[in-house]
């Protein structure tokens, strides 16, 4: 990481201080909106969003900087769906991106259908993050000609849902609702349903590599404090070599993310796709080895721990675990001429598949 | 015959308990049709539900291995085995019996004064009897030897002070046993300790709840001040604590509950592959793997009722099925969600294959302490190796 992107890094893990221990620990749905401000003011909500449309014209690389910190501080605020998603989606509808919080949704089975002065659309928006407290959605209708549709979030008529660590994942049922056409713009061929799953899943790649380094930290410090058979269980082999495979995990994840996300203005998929499935399966090791370190203290709703532990078990599954994207990188390994040139084709040939 | 490695035999159930099965399968059966439970995962643990205990000792399947002069029903452990396998199986809350059955009756057997027996023996059989266990504490979890509480001498009795920690079901219970240290600490560390038979009502106990990171009240803080208990209450010798609570465990490590916890979701996830029209090959394979193991560590099950039914001892086959087992546990919540490709939504509706899958994730933290940690478990495997 160059110096820009360690400012940067600083800056929004000063940001993310503000969510405090007592804080995360009252925490029951909802969102950080005190933290939330103090992104947006520190333009961090629209990073990677051109100047043009709003934004602060950085790259993707100084936005997953912010967003592995964000995962790292496990703070409820929809940053990876404003800045990755939703800004991405505005951007190509021309649109002037607000400061948000948005969310974004690419439902695969909505019906659309044109009517005097705009659009109807029939279908539902599941588990979207955030739905009820984004003041926009950004739908990706993914067809032939894709169309992005902007919708006012009825806040009153998401069905609401949560993850395992509470977090909003709310449901909105669409009936035959009318968007007029003003709010609804047809894209660019490449803004399509699996270039925004490769976004999402960078997103929570970078935010379960921030977690996984949070949970080592964590499992660190304890095991230096804890006494057993009068010693620190960090002198047991068995111990010191579950904190050694966590601290290779969180490495390789954060890793690999990291350079999905600074390829280019697009992520590169292939990288990205490895970086979701090397995430997901090392958030299960990561989570199970900093619950064994920990004991029975860390099973309890008074530990910290379980901020961390319950995203990674959420996180992982979202945007396509990594049962689905290994599917789609061996479905590539197979395309390829050969495997060796999948791997070492440049980022350019590959952005968005 | 048994592996050279190391001691285990190889057991198989008897034809003769078939009708036994049959029998416990209609009853469960038939319970669950009249919606008397819900089937959950970790039901061992946490599925408190007293009138089924009743239901089940009324059938005899409370307290089996206990002599008829105590109220038992005086079968083997391959037959208590095949009871368990079945309750297991369909996740029946047997939470609040589970621990007298397994432990303290079993322990009262070993150590128990005639008195001690003649009194508590025919209720644990009853199902109306329920204990918990009293030994960690705050600064003594894998190192059991080093607790704190105290037991000091007084007329007619001894007095406890001190503190357990994660004590599961003392809120509900009526008794533990208590492992505390009567003599101080001369050099042999394991001198010096001796258990109590403590009522969890009585004067000086507090129980708080400590919440697991679900939020669920499941174990707690339980804080003794100055707890008189009468010398008839002293469970076997005093000194030797260290001996007994190392018998007492071996009970606590040896069933099926330490493979069969997250069997609900197993059961549930091949529901769910079969149900879907593609029958996906590599997940059917999948969960071929992961049935291949649970015959495996079934059968090492059963190896481990059947040397402790022969009087042999299990200790070490005891820790390899815990370890290999529990971290079964935990690979079928890990493979579930992923072959499921199921959003663990803790919402989910009771009895559905998500919210097995929640329970069986959240909960799996657990698997792999309780009971001893699996660290644990592989020094007393690596302790045998040295021994061979
Ligand atoms: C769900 C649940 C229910 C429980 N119910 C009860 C109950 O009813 N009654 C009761 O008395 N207790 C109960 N316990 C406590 C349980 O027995 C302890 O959690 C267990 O003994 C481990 O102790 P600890 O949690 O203090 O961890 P520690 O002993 O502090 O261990 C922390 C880590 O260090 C490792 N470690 C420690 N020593 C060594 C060593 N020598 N070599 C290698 N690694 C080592 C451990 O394996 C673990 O990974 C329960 C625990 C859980 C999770």
């Amino acid at each position: 990481m160059n110096e820009e992107l360690h400012a940067i890094a600083a800056t929004a893990a000063q940001i993310c201080s503000e969510w405090t221990p007592e804080a995360a620990a009252r925490y029951s749905g909802g969102w950080a909106d005190e933290v939330w401000d103090s992104l947006t003011k520190a333009e961090f909500t629209v990073l990677p969003v051109p100047e043009s449309s709003g934004g602060a014209g950085a790259g993707l690389a100084e936005a997953a900087v912010v967003v592995h910190e964000i995962g790292r501080a496990a703070v409820p605020v929809p940053l990876t769906e404003t800045a990755l998603l939703a800004g991405w989606l505005l951007t190509a509808a021309s649109r002037t991106v607000p400061t948000g919080p948005l969310t974004a949704s690419a439902p695969t089975d909505m019906a659309v259908d044109r009517c005097a002065g705009g659009y109807r659309l029939t279908g539902k928006l599941s588990r979207v993050p955030y739905g009820h407290l984004a003041e926009r959605v950004a739908v990706l209708l993914d067809r032939a000609e894709p169309l992005v549709a902007i919708l006012d979030s009825p806040r009153e008529a998401w069905e609401r849902g949560r993850n395992l660590a509470g977090e909003p994942r709310d449901t909105l049922l669409l009936q035959d609702t009318f968007v007029p056409g003003e709010d609804v713009t047809e894209v660019d061929a490449t803004i399509s349903g699996r270039a925004f799953r490769v976004r999402g899943a960078l997103g929570r790649a970078l935010l379960l590599s921030g977690a996984m380094e949070a949970a080592l930290d964590s499992t660190i410090t304890y095991a230096g404090q804890r006494e057993q058979f009068g010693r620190p269980i960090s002198r047991f082999q068995a111990v010191s070599h579950h904190l050694a495979a966590m601290a290779e995990e969180a490495a390789a994840s954060t890793t690999v993310a990291m350079s999905a996300a600074t390829a280019g203005q697009q992520p590169d998929w292939i990288l990205t796709a490895a970086a979701k499935a090397q995430a997901g399966r090392a958030a299960g090791v990561v989570a199970r080895l900093a619950h064994q370190v920990h004991g029975a203290l860390g099973f309890t709703d008074e530990h910290p721990l379980r901020l961390i532990t319950t995203r990674l078990w959420s996180w992982r599954d979202e945007f396509g675990n990594e049962r689905f994207w290994e599917r789609q990188l061996g479905a590539a390994a197979c395309a390829a001429p050969d495997l060796w040139t999948l791997v070492t084709d440049p980022a350019e040939v590959r952005a968005n598949g | 015959m048994s592996s050279r490695v190391l001691p285990i035999d190889v057991v198989r159930v008897p034809p003769g308990l078939e009708p036994l099965r049959a029998e416990v399968r209609t009853f469960l059966d038939s319970e669950i049709r009249r919606g008397a439970f819900t089937p959950q995962c970790d039901s061992w643990l946490t599925g408190w539900d007293e009138p089924f205990s009743r239901r089940l000792a009324e059938h005899g399947w409370i307290g089996m291995t206990i002599p008829r002069r105590y109220g038992g029903q005086g079968r083997t452990v391959l037959d208590r085995q095949v009871v368990l396998e079945e309750l297991l199986a369909v996740g029946a809350p047997v939470a609040a019996h589970w621990i007298a059955d397994r432990q303290t009756a079993p322990s009262l057997l070993r150590y128990g004064s005639e008195q001690q027996r003649a009194e508590f023996l025919p209720e644990i059989a009853a199902g109306r009897c329920y204990f918990a266990i009293g030994m960690s504490e705050p600064d003594s979890g894998s190192d059991l030897a080093s607790v704190r509480t105290r037991a000091v001498r007084v007329a007619g009795g001894w007095r406890l002070t001190g503190t357990k920690v994660w004590t599961s079901g003392a809120h509900r219970a009526q008794w533990f046993f208590v492992l505390a240290r009567s003599a101080p600490d001369t050099g042999d560390r394991h001198a010096g300790l001796s258990q109590f038979i403590v009522n969890l009502r009585a004067e000086g106990v507090t129980v708080r709840p400590i919440r697991l990171l679900t939020g669920e009240h499941e174990f707690n803080e339980v804080q003794l001040d100055g707890v008189f208990v009468p010398d008839r209450y002293v469970l076997g010798e005093i000194g030797s604590g260290w001996g007994q609570v190392t018998s007492e465990l071996g009970y606590e490590r040896s069933g099926p509950e330490r493979l069969l916890t997250t069997f609900p979701l197993l059961a549930a996830l091949v529901s769910e592959v079969r149900r879907r029209a593609d029958r996906d090959p590599a997940a059917v394979a999948e969960i071929g793997a992961l049935t291949s193991r649970l015959l495996t560590l079934r059968q090492l099950s059963l190896s481990v009722a059947g040397m402790l039914a022969a009087g042999k001892p299990a200790d070490v086959a005891a820790a390899l099925v815990k370890d290999l087992g529990t971290r079964f546990e935990q690979e079928v919540a890990e493979r579930a969600r992923m072959l499921a490709d199921e959003m663990p939504d803790p919402d989910a509706a009771p009895g559905t294959f998500t919210s097995h899958l929640v329970r069986g994730l959240l909960h799996s933290p657990g698997y792999t302490l309780r009971g001893g940690t699996n660290e644990v478990l592989r020094g007393v495997v690596a302790k045998a190796l040295e021994r061979a």
